[in-house]
């Protein structure tokens, strides 16, 4: 019987034909950890399970990306016992301040590949999906009992299927798209659900990611781009990926529902606080004044993204008064932006670079926002408080209308500023 | 009696627990009970008692994965929580550290600060004379709450919820 990817790799993972609906228990490929919550997952492995050895150091990924370079004692304190734990457990996929943000490093290194099941201590792992596998958010107890026994325990998810038609009109991005699904199916429109991404073989693997990652804004399980087309093979030929027989879209599979877009309809979107459906079409907001642009995340801070914004603000200068943060979402990123002159661009027009990592994305440090601050950002989720105050407004856009808006001083798209 | 905790849709875990109040932010994780709805609803964590129950409209734990956040509940005691819909992940870990969850749509039916008594077993709710059966969660669930969360659980019978046997 044909399958959605999320049933052909969750059968896989089980040894036994899923279709959604069944509970199952499955083999984990990879188990990706971060700092923030490393504490938890240890203490639950070792104090609660009493388990001492992880159950396969070469398939667990530990990144310092939440709080990187950490920004109190308490912070490197932690970190200090969570470098000692990754050594005495003889970890080797280790990655330290500076390196970047969990899901793009797992992608860059290859570790991630198609048709794994990966558990991540983190809700956007679901950005795993970029490389068609099975990627997952689990809080900390599902982690620790995922690096004490090398499986967990899912129910097969429906699938909610996104038919993209057509490619994108200047200065529109996957970052539209993702808020217009937002938008469309609303925040919890795919939840206990698998969303699969079909038409989209042009796509680079930032954009991907940037699809992947906002799969969980909608409350998704997995979400998925068939790893198929020119985008793919861009990513995958240097990295030798193979794609296993067994994972393709197979003609006949069962999906829940079915939201058609073409992108010759779709224009410049915004997420507009506090809520990530909360999503207007950006040239009808009107003039609204805001005090930092964040170009950064998981979602939107690839060299690509870096990139496209820099070619808007080249030769240009931010406005008065405005602050521009750029933080890569991994060095790999930053390196490539630093070859290219797309650094010198970002710089020249006026931005401030911080550490690859999450950055203010959580609120905690490399800029929060004081009360009644506006601060558009290329991330994902804009709740209330997330990125510092409560009484601070966050939205969530494409990069390159965060460029635009740094330019304007005011929410503005590419087209305000070349006119 | 339990004190009813009213709250609106799409409550996600910053609301619940904002980041900079995480245990990896903190000295002590014990200081994580003084933290529920530190900013969304400052007068919840100095008043709830054991056994008081959250009410809320859909969607209620969206955002981040961190257990944190159900688990600065659970220090509480928080009884239960009955919201027509979960986000997921938050279901799961919820359900991981045995907090009685119930998928029931009592917004209209309640109001916040009203006094009730429930049975979290049985999922019977009275509240001013009127009996209110919640719909009983799947038996894989209910497994787990009986064992006092997933760790027990495993810890007990050497296998996830749900399976005839062990591996």
């Amino acid at each position: 019987m044909a399958q959605t990817l999320a049933e052909q790799i969750l059968s896989h993972a089980a040894g036994h034909a899923a279709t959604a609906g069944d509970n199952v228990v499955v083999a984990v490929d990879l188990a990706m950890m971060h700092d923030s919550i490393s504490p938890s997952i240890i203490n639950v492995l070792h104090n609660e399970l009493g388990s001492n050895q992880v159950w396969d150091p070469d398939r667990i990924a530990v990144v310092v990306d939440h709080v990187a370079p950490a920004a109190t004692v308490q912070n490197a304190e932690h970190q200090a016992n969570l470098r000692a734990w990754v050594r005495r457990q003889r970890i080797r996929h280790f990655f330290d301040v500076g390196r970047g943000i969990s899901h793009p490093v797992l992608v860059e290194e290859g570790l991630a590949r198609p048709g794994m099941l990966i558990v991540g201590s983190d809700s956007h792992s679901t950005g795993y999906g970029a490389v068609g596998a099975f990627g997952t958010g689990m809080g900390s107890t599902d982690m620790a009992l995922a690096l004490a026994t090398g499986h967990t325990w899912l129910r097969v998810p429906e699938t909610v299927r996104i038919l993209v038609r057509g490619s994108f009109r200047p200065g529109v991005s996957a970052k539209d798209l993702g808020l217009r699904v937002a938008r469309t199916i609303g925040a919890d429109g795919a939840t206990y659900r698998s969303v699969e991404w079909h038409g989209l073989d042009a796509l680079n693997i930032a954009d991907r990611m940037t699809l992947a990652t906002l799969s969980i804004e909608v409350g998704a399980k997995a979400g998925l781009i068939p790893p198929t087309g020119p985008g793919w093979d861009a990513h995958a030929t240097p990295r030798n990926l193979q794609v296993p027989p067994w994972l393709r879209v197979e003609a006949g599979a069962r999906y829940e529902r079915t939201i058609d877009i073409d992108l010759a309809d779709l224009g410049p979107q915004i997420s507009v606080p506090h809520q990530v459906d909360r999503v207007v079409d950006l040239a009808d907001l009107g003039r609204v004044a805001v005090d930092v642009v964040y170009i950064g995340t998981c979602t939107n801070g690839h060299h690509d993204h870096m990139a496209a914004a820099a070619r808007i603000l080249a030769g240009r200068r931010i406005a008065p008064g405005m602050r521009l943060l750029v933080v890569p979402t991994s060095s790999e990123a930053l390196l490539q932006a630093t070859n290219d002159g797309t650094l010198a661009t970002l710089l020249a027009a006026g931005a401030t670079i911080g550490t690859p990592g999450c950055g203010a994305c959580i609120g905690r440090h490399m800029g929060v926002l004081a009360p009644g601050e506006f601060g558009p950002c290329t991330g994902s989720g804009n709740f209330r408080g997330r990125g510092g105050s409560r009484e601070a407004r966050l939205s969530r856009g494409s990069p390159e209308a965060a460029a635009a808006t740094a330019i304007a001083g005011y929410i503005a798209h590419p087209a305000d500023i070349t006119a | 009696m339990a004190r009813i905790w009213m709250f609106d849709a799409n409550i996600n875990t910053d609301q619940i627990v904002p980041g900079r109040y995480a245990p990896y932010m903190l000295k002590e994780e014990s200081a994580l009970r003084q933290y529920p709805f530190i900013e969304a609803r400052p007068d919840f964590a100095p008043n709830a008692q054991p056994g008081d129950l959250i009410v809320a409209g859909p969607n209620f734990g969206c955002g981040s994965s961190r257990e944190y956040a159900p688990l600065a509940l659970k220090m509480v005691g928080i009884g239960a929580i009955i919201a027509p819909l979960f986000a997921r992940i938050f279901y799961r870990n919820a359900l991981n550290l045995g907090i009685p969850l119930f998928e029931a749509d009592l917004t209209g039916t309640l109001h916040d600060g009203q006094l009730v008594e429930f049975d979290a077993a049985s999922g019977c709710l009275i509240a001013a004379g009127q009996t209110i059966q919640l719909p009983p969660p799947p038996a894989f669930v209910r497994e787990v709450w009986a064992a006092g969360g997933i760790v027990p659980f495993y810890r007990q019978h050497g296998r996830f919820p749900g399976q005839g046997a062990a591996e």
